[in-house]
């Protein structure tokens, strides 16, 4: 052997790495994030690292796996939870409402060998999934009113899609763990305009209403107090209305003819006679 | 770097006997024998002392043919004429250093601290690491991926463009920038359960603000149930996320802004103009009840004060107000008195006029 080698250096080299490279090709690490299928001149014949609910991570299955050169080949798959995107799809509701309706679902390959026979890879997965949820998302928002998809209720709705596209995702060894609606919009142009000329029409309305009832508010404060005023005014000159007569009389002459010291008033002439009460000590009566 | 050397040396060995374009020469030969610096100082200029031992190969270096070539490689790399055994010995141990180095580093992990050491044997999960240092085995065996745990990452979404509206339960859209914080709880979970993490966090926290949002009116979503709104994201988040066994715990939502749409904007400012607008209507009012209020006060207790000394004296009370009212009056206005009862008051209105107008001059 050793002979050989220092006779053959690099023919020795060469065969060295070649015996390497096979082991390492036949022991391959298999990681936790994927699944195995081995398959034997064509035909799959095991699966390593399946993915087992409940099972936790650490478990038997990866690790270092095994496989004869040149007869076992392994398609690797993922094992991890995945998305898909549905495009966004106009949804009509039963009150003939259209809405733009963006949906993802997430799922898991638990049946790596079905998906291979039926889907082929990981890609046409995707893409045979895709239009399948969005079909799905469509018929069932298809069968609600516009208002019921903005309520708790719409979590059930999707919930019912899970379903139904888990009964059709089974075919392709898939699970699907969740199916949400990610946003749900007014399709742009005449829907959405009106829906802001409705939210425009709803402020304006409502500022109206504050004007209104601030108008309002404000009458009554005024009413009140000129309530109020007249109470205590009653209160107080009720007590004697015949000299409240003659008391409120002094202060209007003044104010009449004095001015109340903001504007000047007209000037006035009096004619006054003589018998006047204020005169009435002019013609020099005697008591 | 002696193992380098001595291939260096092997390849020159090898291509020196070929025909090249310059002829034949024996320059491999002139050149020290592979990893052998400890022999001398024998430069390619110098005169190497190995020209001396073995005269023969020296010759044979002009004389080209495979056979030859195939001779003489025998030579060098095994039989008698190979390596000297000091320089073995020194790769030898090159080789084991560097296994050992090998060991070391990969076979040590210092985690620092708010990191987590996620351990695979040949792929399979086995263990997580602490911060501090740890130790495994060696690299083909044992892998370490190091995860930020601590660290709380955030992820900004929503509002940067214009048409990312939401819809309210009441039918209104919203115009809403939020931002999600979220750290790893588990990093075996977060390593291996998704494909995605950082898409799915995004996907899941537009989902459930939107589920949110469209179940509470336009102006709670802007108003005072931001924190109400902010804590059922972040429980949603966190359900949906543990569904998935992600291994990511949500820290919390923050809601930036939420405001209406660009193209309303304008109709919003008006409610908050009308808001404004009655409120001053409504302490205007007040400022006028209690300017009412204080004035009704004072007249009453004037009257009041007045009318108690009235009690006292009335007659007399009586006309002093009224000459002193009078005294006020009367000097200020032009005054006719008119004495015989018989006569027609002539009233001299042209003069009245005049002494009007005169008054008005002097003022």
């Amino acid at each position: 052997m050793t002979g050989f080698i220092r006779q053959r250096p690099i023919i020795s080299a060469v065969l060295g790495l070649l015996v390497l490279l096979l082991l390492l090709y036949s022991f391959p690490i298999v990681p936790e994030t994927k699944e195995v299928v081995v398959v034997e001149f064509g035909k799959p014949v095991r699966i390593l690292n399946r993915y087992q609910a409940g099972r936790p991570i650490g478990g038997r299955g990866a690790g270092l796996a095994y496989r004869i050169p040149f007869v076992d080949q392994f398609v690797w798959i993922d094992k991890r939870v995945q998305d898909v995107d549905m495009q966004r799809q106009q949804v009509i509701s039963t009150d003939q409402r259209r809405l733009q309706v963006d949906a993802f679902a997430r799922y898991r390959i638990v049946d790596p060998l079905r998906m291979l026979t039926s889907a082929g890879n990981e890609q046409q997965l995707t893409e045979q999934l895709r239009p399948i949820l969005g079909s799905e998302v469509r018929n069932e928002l298809g069968r609600i009113e516009f208002a019921a998809l903005l309520t708790p209720e719409r979590q059930g709705i999707m919930d019912s899609v899970r379903t139904s596209l888990n009964r059709i995702a089974r075919q392709y060894g898939v699970e699907v763990l969740d199916v949400r609606i990610k946003r749900t919009d007014l399709p742009d142009g005449a829907p959405l305009a009106a829906a802001f000329d409705r939210m425009r029409s709803a402020r304006e309305q409502e500022a109206q209403s504050i004007l209104a009832q601030g108008a309002k508010q404000a009458q009554i404060i005024q009413a009140q107090a000129d309530a109020d005023a007249a109470q205590t005014y009653a209160a107080s000159f009720g007590k004697d209305p015949e000299f409240y007569d003659f008391y409120r009389a002094m202060q209007s002459y003044r104010i009449t003819f004095v001015g109340n010291g903001q504007d000047k008033p007209a000037s006035t002439t009096i004619v006054l006679s003589p018998q006047n009460d204020y005169l009435k000590e002019f013609t020099g009566r005697s008591r | 770097m002696t193992i380098f050397s001595g291939l260096r040396g092997r390849a020159r060995g090898l291509f020196a006997d070929n025909k090249g374009p310059w002829g034949p020469s024996g320059g491999g030969d002139d050149e020290p024998p592979p990893a052998s610096g400890s022999e001398g100082p024998g430069g390619p200029w110098g005169e190497p002392p190995r020209r001396r031992t073995r005269p023969t190969l020296a010759s044979a270096g002009n004389t080209t043919s495979l056979d030859e070539f195939i001779r003489r490689s025998r030579d060098r790399f095994g039989g008698n004429g190979g390596l000297p055994g000091q320089s073995r010995s020194l790769v030898l141990w090159g080789v084991v250093a560097l296994v050992i180095l090998w060991l070391v580093v990969t076979s040590t992990h210092s985690i620092s601290p708010g990191q987590s050491g996620v351990v695979t044997t040949f792929g399979r999960y086995s263990r997580t690491l602490g911060p501090g240092v740890s130790f495994t085995l060696p690299s083909p065996l044992e892998r370490v991926t190091k995860v930020d745990v601590r660290k709380i990452q955030s992820i900004d979404l929503g509002s940067s463009d214009a048409d990312d509206l939401m819809l309210t339960g009441d039918q209104n859209l919203l115009d809403l920038a939020y931002q999600v914080r979220w750290n790893i709880r588990s990093p075996e979970l977060y390593l291996f359960q998704m494909s995605q993490p950082g898409e799915t966090i995004r996907e899941v926290a537009e989902s459930a603000m939107r589920a949110v949002v469209s179940q509470v009116t336009l102006n709670d979503a802007m108003g005072d149930k931001r924190a109400e709104i902010e804590a059922r994201v972040a429980e949603n988040m966190q359900r949906i996320l543990d569904s998935y066994h992600s291994g990511i715990q949500v820290q919390g939502i923050a809601i930036k802004q939420a405001d209406p749409p660009e193209a309303v904007n304008d109709a919003f400012k008006q409610v908050t103009a009308a808001q404004q607008q009655a409120q001053s209507s409504i302490n205007a009012a007040n400022s006028y009840s209690l300017r009412l209020h204080q004035q009704a006060q004072g007249a009453a207790t004037a009257f009041d004060k007045v009318y108690e000394q009235y009690k006292l004296a009335p007659e007399v009370t009586r006309r002093r107000m009224y000459y002193e009212t009078m005294e006020q009056v009367l000097p200020r206005i032009d005054k006719t008195i008119v004495e015989t009862p018989g006569v027609t008051p002539y009233l001299p209105l042209p003069q009245v006029q005049r002494s009007q107008g005169q008054q008005e001059r002097q003022q």
